[in-house]
């Protein structure tokens, strides 16, 4: 199993551990993630402005290189996968978008979202399956009860993402399950952390990720994992609660016994 | 050669606005065989039929040519004039020059070119129309009516009343339906079962109702007048004819942990059962996939201490054929599944409840016997937070929600509201809405009093996220019209879920060839004119399995609909449609093509003799129709690849003759 690989800006930096527990995990489950060569920052949200262009183009470029290396492409990040795959849909469902994004970039033809984007977990669930996935788990983590945390970005809107029931998911619980631990179901899994607020007003920021982990613990969780490093961040540094959060891809690895290796 | 009378219908400005009238009845004249052209302004007024009369005697027509409205419309009417005078009603055709032509057209050049064309089609196919006698069929004068909730009760009630007998199949084991379940009922807050139980009643003592409860309909066959159905009445496991319904069986079933279904699964009830103190038929159940002795062979403590011996483990389905009249559609509706709409944390927290839970909380015969405690720690709730529209009137684009309004969770969230206030005046209620629609009789003075009296919190705006924490339910909402956020810590939310058909209606429409909308709701013959009847004759429609409605509105349509049944029912006979299909035998290879695309099972096929040309004889493999079941749909013609089926009245030669004459 082969994929294009799209890390982004803040697995090289703040986010590495969600990157290295993911390698680490692939090459254990036999999954060759192929890093995108000249990959660029993905813009960090999407551009809700239909006439602007220009900030789409990174993720254009990325997904033909996706395309043209013949391969679906991976993401990990909740905030580039969400990018991605919404621009993907603009230049699939939007002709008019997508002879524009053609224009500037001097393409031949233009792009129209032949790319399949997949989150990382949507891999997990999809192409390796989970019941699978248990039978390579060698380290348990019977007993641990662990709340999954999807936060905004990465099942909404939920036509354009197509991963799951942003209302109601059961990916991430389903993956703790694999993994031997206990999913808690708790209502605040699908809100906002506070996300980009921690840099104007940091006290809506403090509010909002204090309310979502006093929720989880609220429901018994020892632990909670995310896919998103701005929810960790706000997670881990603006709420009060003192809940451990953690990438999904560390606890996977731990699993999985390649946690030391990564 | 056929002597062709040709008239014009202004239809008032509504075809002579656009049509020039005058010059389509001008051109029309010199048609061959036309005889006489002439326009009017309303053929179909009185006045209009005679000047058609007038004309068929006077210039002795063969033929007329009516050009106006669709023929769905006067069809019958001119067809009638023609009759009176003696001229055969087949040999009239309609050119649908308003429909078809001038409601679509805005030039008048345009518009009158087309209006020649399409009464040109008409004088063509007139020339080959042959006299047609419509065949006659009896009538089986017995109704069957399918769902025993309040519609089909009263729609029982009202055939037997007028003296036809009437069967009952209801799939659960009592009839009552979901109105059974609800406590009090709006707008005069009187208890559902109160007005109910005496119709049950009535309808198990009626001579002429037979109920055929914990059954369903297998399958149908037939047609208006003479409908074949077959019923499964499913084994109950106990003998419904010495079963005296003492509830022994019941009480001393070891199997106590099943779901109660009536109270919504919110307390269990015993394998062997009865659904509620005044079923009808009060006969016990055994649950099969729940009852030990079933499913272990151990057991048989239920007849043990059966005083009748009414138990009977190995009972069998059965099946009863009978011949019914008329068909009525009762089946109902249930609420939707609101685990779709997690947001309002309804897989999270029993104390969030659907509306239909809460009536049982609230009534005597409940789980918490009518007083008021929520399910979690069975504590008197203080704030209880109302949502409506849960799955009503979304957009287009949500896959999970119904784009149309329920139409009766207005009222029954402002009775809820009212009730817990008035019963526990310390408790807060809040009710988010998007609009309060309360239209009907008395409504929207029951919903004034419930803000103005009872001092319910009415808020526009509609609940964005519940959160399950620490016992309490956080509430997250928009108030629109003081334009801010509201955070209430509730006790309870109430989730007015919509409603949606049973499940049981769409296979049923399939076995009845009835129509349906994109919601599985069943399609009336008209909307506002023929409201009662499905398109297909010989079925009808009661209750909310046609669109949402409230018990005054439910009711209505059942007697309505009942009064259609009875004008069908008194009939002894029934005038055919002569314009049906028939086989050519000499062309039909047997290949069994029209066979398949028959929608009502008319044709059949026989091996008959045939003479061959060098005198021998060949039995041969031949397609036959049978007259009174044959609609007239035309799809054998279409599919047959050698020609042999024709449709009287639109035979393949009359069409391609009006082809011919639009292309000339």
């Amino acid at each position: 199993m082969t994929y294009s690989y799209y890390p982004g800006c803040t697995l090289k930096t703040k986010a590495k551990d969600l990157d290295r527990y993911a390698r680490a995990s692939a090459a254990a489950l036999g999954i060759e993630l192929r890093e995108l060569p000249d990959w660029q920052c993905c813009g960090g949200v999407y551009p809700m402005a239909k006439d602007e262009i220009a900030t789409k183009l990174s993720s254009v470029r990325a997904l033909i290189a996706a395309r043209d290396a013949g391969t679906d492409l991976v993401t990990m990040c909740s905030a580039c996968h969400n990018v991605l795959k919404q621009v993907n849909h603009d230049m699939a469902a939007d002709e008019n978008v997508a002879a524009k994004a053609a224009n500037y970039m001097k393409l031949d033809e233009p792009y129209r979202g032949e790319t399949k984007v997949i989150h990382f977990l949507e891999l997990l669930r999809d192409e390796v399956g989970f019941d699978e996935l248990k039978k390579r788990v060698v380290k348990p983590l019977t007993g641990v009860k662990i709340a999954p945390y999807y936060g905004c970005l990465l099942l909404r809107p939920g036509r354009v993402m197509g991963f799951d029931d942003p209302e109601n998911p059961v990916v991430i619980e389903n993956f703790i399950r694999a993994l031997g631990a206990t999913p808690v179901i708790w209502a605040m899994r699908n809100e906002c952390c506070g996300g980009y607020a921690t840099l104007e007003k940091k006290e809506i920021a403090e509010k909002k990720a204090t309310a979502v982990a006093d929720n989880a613990l609220a429901n018994g969780a020892q632990l909670m994992i995310t896919a998103c490093p701005l929810c960790l961040y706000n997670l881990t540094k603006n709420a009060q609660s003192g809940l451990p959060v953690k990438y999904f891809t560390e606890l996977l690895a731990e699993a999985l016994g390649v946690k030391e290796d990564a | 050669m056929q002597r062709i009378g040709v008239f014009v219908c202004w239809c008032g400005s509504n075809i002579a606005g656009t049509v020039d009238v005058k010059q389509v009845a001008e051109m029309l004249k010199h048609e061959p065989g036309v005889v006489f052209s002439t326009d009017y302004q309303y053929m179909c007024s009185e006045s209009g039929q005679n000047l058609i009369k007038d004309a068929i005697k006077e210039y002795d027509l063969t033929g007329v040519v009516v050009c106006s409205c669709s023929p769905r419309m006067h069809e019958n009417t001119f067809r009638k004039a023609a009759a009176s005078v003696g001229l055969n009603p087949y040999m009239v055709e309609i050119a649908n020059i308003r429909e078809q032509c001038s409601w679509i057209h805005k030039d008048m050049p345009v518009g009158t070119a087309k209006a020649v064309i399409l009464g040109r089609a008409a004088v063509a196919k007139v020339h080959l129309n042959a006299p047609l006698t419509a065949g006659e069929s009896p009538v089986a004068k017995r109704a069957l009516v399918i769902g025993g909730g309040i519609a089909g009760i009263q729609t029982a009630l009202d055939i037997a009343e007028a003296g036809f007998p009437v069967d009952i199949v209801e799939k659960s084991p009592t009839i009552g339906g979901k109105m059974a379940q609800l406590d009090k009922t709006f707008p005069t807050l009187d208890c559902a079962a109160c007005i109910l139980t005496p119709k049950m009643v009535e309808a198990a003592q009626q001579e002429k109702i037979n109920i055929y409860a914990y059954s369903e309909v297998d399958s149908v066959k037939g047609f208006v007048g003479n409908f074949d159905v077959t019923i499964r009445r499913k084994a109950r496991f106990v003998k419904e004819d010495l079963c005296t319904g003492c509830g022994l069986c019941t009480e001393k079933c070891p199997m106590k942990k099943v779901p109660n279904e009536f109270n919504c699964g919110m307390d269990n009830r015993s394998a062997i059962y009865i659904p509620f103190a005044q079923a009808v038929p009060k006969v016990a159940t055994i649950d099969a996939s729940y009852c030990i002795k079933k499913k272990t062979g151990k057991c048989g403590l239920c007849s043990t201490v059966c005083g009748v011996g009414a138990i009977d483990y190995d009972q069998k389905d059965e099946f009863i054929e009978q011949k019914y009249g008329a068909i009525v559609v009762a089946t109902g509706f249930e609420p939707i599944s609101v685990e779709k709409f997690d947001e309002f944390a309804y897989s999270q927290s029993p104390d969030v409840v659907t509306s239909l839970e809460y009536e049982r909380l609230m009534n005597a015969a409940g789980p918490t016997s009518g007083t008021l405690l929520r399910p979690s720690d069975k504590q008197h709730p203080h704030t209880i937070v109302f949502v409506q529209c849960v799955g009503s009137r979304c957009d287009a684009k949500n896959e999970k929600g119904k784009q149309y309004c329920s139409k009766v969770c207005c009222m029954y969230t402002a009775k809820h509201a009212m009730l817990t206030r008035e019963k526990y005046p310390d408790t807060d209620v809040y009710v988010f809405y998007i609009d309060v629609r309360t239209p009907g009789k008395n409504f929207d003075e029951f919903y004034r009093r419930a803000v103005e009296d009872y001092g319910v919190h009415y808020i526009k705006g509609m609940v964005g996220k519940v959160v399950p924490e620490n016992g309490k339910l956080k509430v997250q909402a928009s108030d629109l019209l003081a334009n801010e956020q509201l955070h209430i810590d509730a006790d309870m939310v109430v989730l007015a879920a919509a409603i949606e058909p049973d499940k049981s209606a769409r296979p049923l429409a399939t076995m009845l060839t009835a129509s349906m909308d994109t919601n599985d709701f069943f399609t009336e013959a008209h909307p506002k004119l023929r409201p009662v009847e499905s398109p297909t004759a010989g079925v009808f429609l009661s209750g909310m399995c046609q669109g949402p409605k409230d018990i005054p509105d439910t009711v209505s349509q059942a007697s309505a609909c009942a009064a259609k049944v009875i004008g069908l029912l008194s009939k002894d006979k029934l005038t055919g449609n002569p314009c049906v299909a028939h086989s050519d035998e000499l062309l039909c290879n047997g290949c069994s093509s029209c066979e398949k695309v028959c929608p009502y099972g008319a044709i059949t096929y026989a091996d008959k003799e045939f003479r061959m040309p060098d005198r021998t004889t060949a039995v041969r493999r031949v397609a036959q129709v049978n007259p009174a079941v044959c609609q007239g749909c035309g799809a054998c013609t279409v599919a047959c690849p050698s020609g042999a089926m024709d449709l009287y009245g639109f035979s393949n030669q009359q069409i391609m003759a009006e082809v011919d004459a639009i292309c000339k």
